[in-house]
């Protein structure tokens, strides 16, 4: 179990998808406006990295190797096929905030990364442990950029339309470049510096 | 005729591809450090964009939309992708070697560029017509490389820097592309 728990723990701040190892940026900036679409998304992706990592975990023993991209890529389609639906169905604000992004998700190099580089060549188990990291990881990061992203571009911090508190200043004058895309790179850049700064992350 | 304008101008620095809608980051913080790597890297983008708008227009209006299965388009589009960069690559290294060596590895790892599905997916959700479609990817293409090419030629200066160490790397790349992103913002009026 502390094997699982290892897999667990290395993916919140040493292997972290976002900040170390830079993949999944293009959701991680696209949808970091504000928390609610930062949560839907980790959702999203949750459920497709789950679902991949167990059937790939499930399968690795008879798939040919030579062919293991393209199976695992139809895997993948597949799952982010039916959050689509499931999201249209029974989401369909967030559906239609995420956008493009949602299925977009299929080529997020994070799942296809932890599916060739870890599910296919461990247990179920520990793939789960892994797929959890990685979502927490993936949350972690996100919900970083998106609350500053939020905070200073419409200077008042709500989640799930309830509003937690409002800045004086700021809620009538909000810096509006944070909620448009280049904020998304200042804020992404400067949490990095500041965390490999601070020793939290290493160069 | 004006229309495809307005598409050709938006899709290349009004919502840029990288900048604004934030597809292919992967290469554009990986690939972008030398100006000739990055051209040739925009370029096969360019090319397999339009090839895959014109066959994700041609699938999806014939097959999928025909026998009522669009909601299958992303499995469909993605292997549509991979099975063209395979084909593509193949068909330049038999009829032109030079071009593929000027490629390089950059073809095959299309495939997984989120830019070049955004793409087909924009002209797919946008309802364009099968020339619409065509400009777009041109534009998405040119957009793609222009930013690409420039943020190249910032990055041969920008290693010569003396950046506090903590900043080296992938957070001044950052940095440098929402200046570029506030610069593009220019070009918002006009259209």
């Amino acid at each position: 179990m502390s094997d699982s728990r290892k897999e667990f723990v290395k993916g919140l701040i040493t292997t972290n998808p976002v900040f170390v190892l830079l993949l999944g940026l293009c959701p991680a900036l696209a949808v970091s406006t504000s928390i609610d679409n930062a949560l839907g998304m980790t959702l999203a992706t949750f459920i497709v990295l789950l679902g991949a990592n167990i059937i790939i975990a499930a399968i690795r023993g008879f798939v040919p190797s030579i062919t293991r991209i393209p199976i695992f890529i139809v895997i993948i389609a597949t799952l982010v096929t039916v959050v689509n639906l499931l999201f249209n169905a029974f989401l369909p604000d967030l559906h239609r905030t995420l956008g493009i992004y949602l299925p977009l998700v299929v080529v997020n190099c994070m799942i296809l990364g932890r599916a060739e580089a870890f599910a296919s060549k461990n247990p179920m188990i520990r793939s789960i442990a892994d797929a959890l990291g990685m979502t927490v990881g993936f949350m972690i990061a996100l919900v970083m950029i998106s609350f500053v992203r939020q905070l200073l571009g419409t200077g008042e911090m709500s989640v799930f339309g309830f509003s937690i508190f409002t800045l004086p200043v700021l809620s009538e004058h909000p810096l509006a470049m944070f909620i448009l895309p280049p904020g998304g790179f200042l804020v992404l850049g400067l949490l990095l510096a500041l965390l490999r700064w601070r020793g939290v992350l290493k160069i | 005729m004006s229309e495809l304008i307005v598409i050709l101008l938006s899709m290349a620095l009004i919502n840029n591809i990288i900048l604004v809608r934030y597809l292919g980051l992967c290469p554009f913080l990986g690939v972008s450090r030398e100006l000739k790597p990055s051209f040739s890297m925009g370029m096969a983008v360019t090319f397999v964009m339009l090839v895959a708008s014109l066959a994700t227009w041609v699938i999806n209006h014939y097959v999928l939309i025909r026998f009522n299965i669009e909601y299958m388009y992303i499995i469909v589009f993605i292997l549509v992708i991979a099975s063209l960069v395979q084909v593509i690559e193949l068909f330049i290294k038999k009829t032109n070697f030079a071009l593929y060596s000027a490629f390089g590895i950059y073809l095959p790892l299309i495939t997984t560029n989120c830019a070049v599905l955004g793409v087909t997916i924009i002209n797919m959700m946008e309802n364009y017509t099968l020339l619409a479609s065509l400009v777009s990817a041109l534009g998405s293409g040119l957009g793609f490389t222009l930013v690409m090419a420039v943020m190249a030629g910032i990055r041969e200066k920008l290693d010569l820097a003396d950046a506090p160490k903590s900043m080296r790397g992938a957070p001044v790349a950052l940095i440098t592309a929402t200046l570029l992103g506030l610069a593009f913002f220019g070009f918002s009026g006009i259209v």
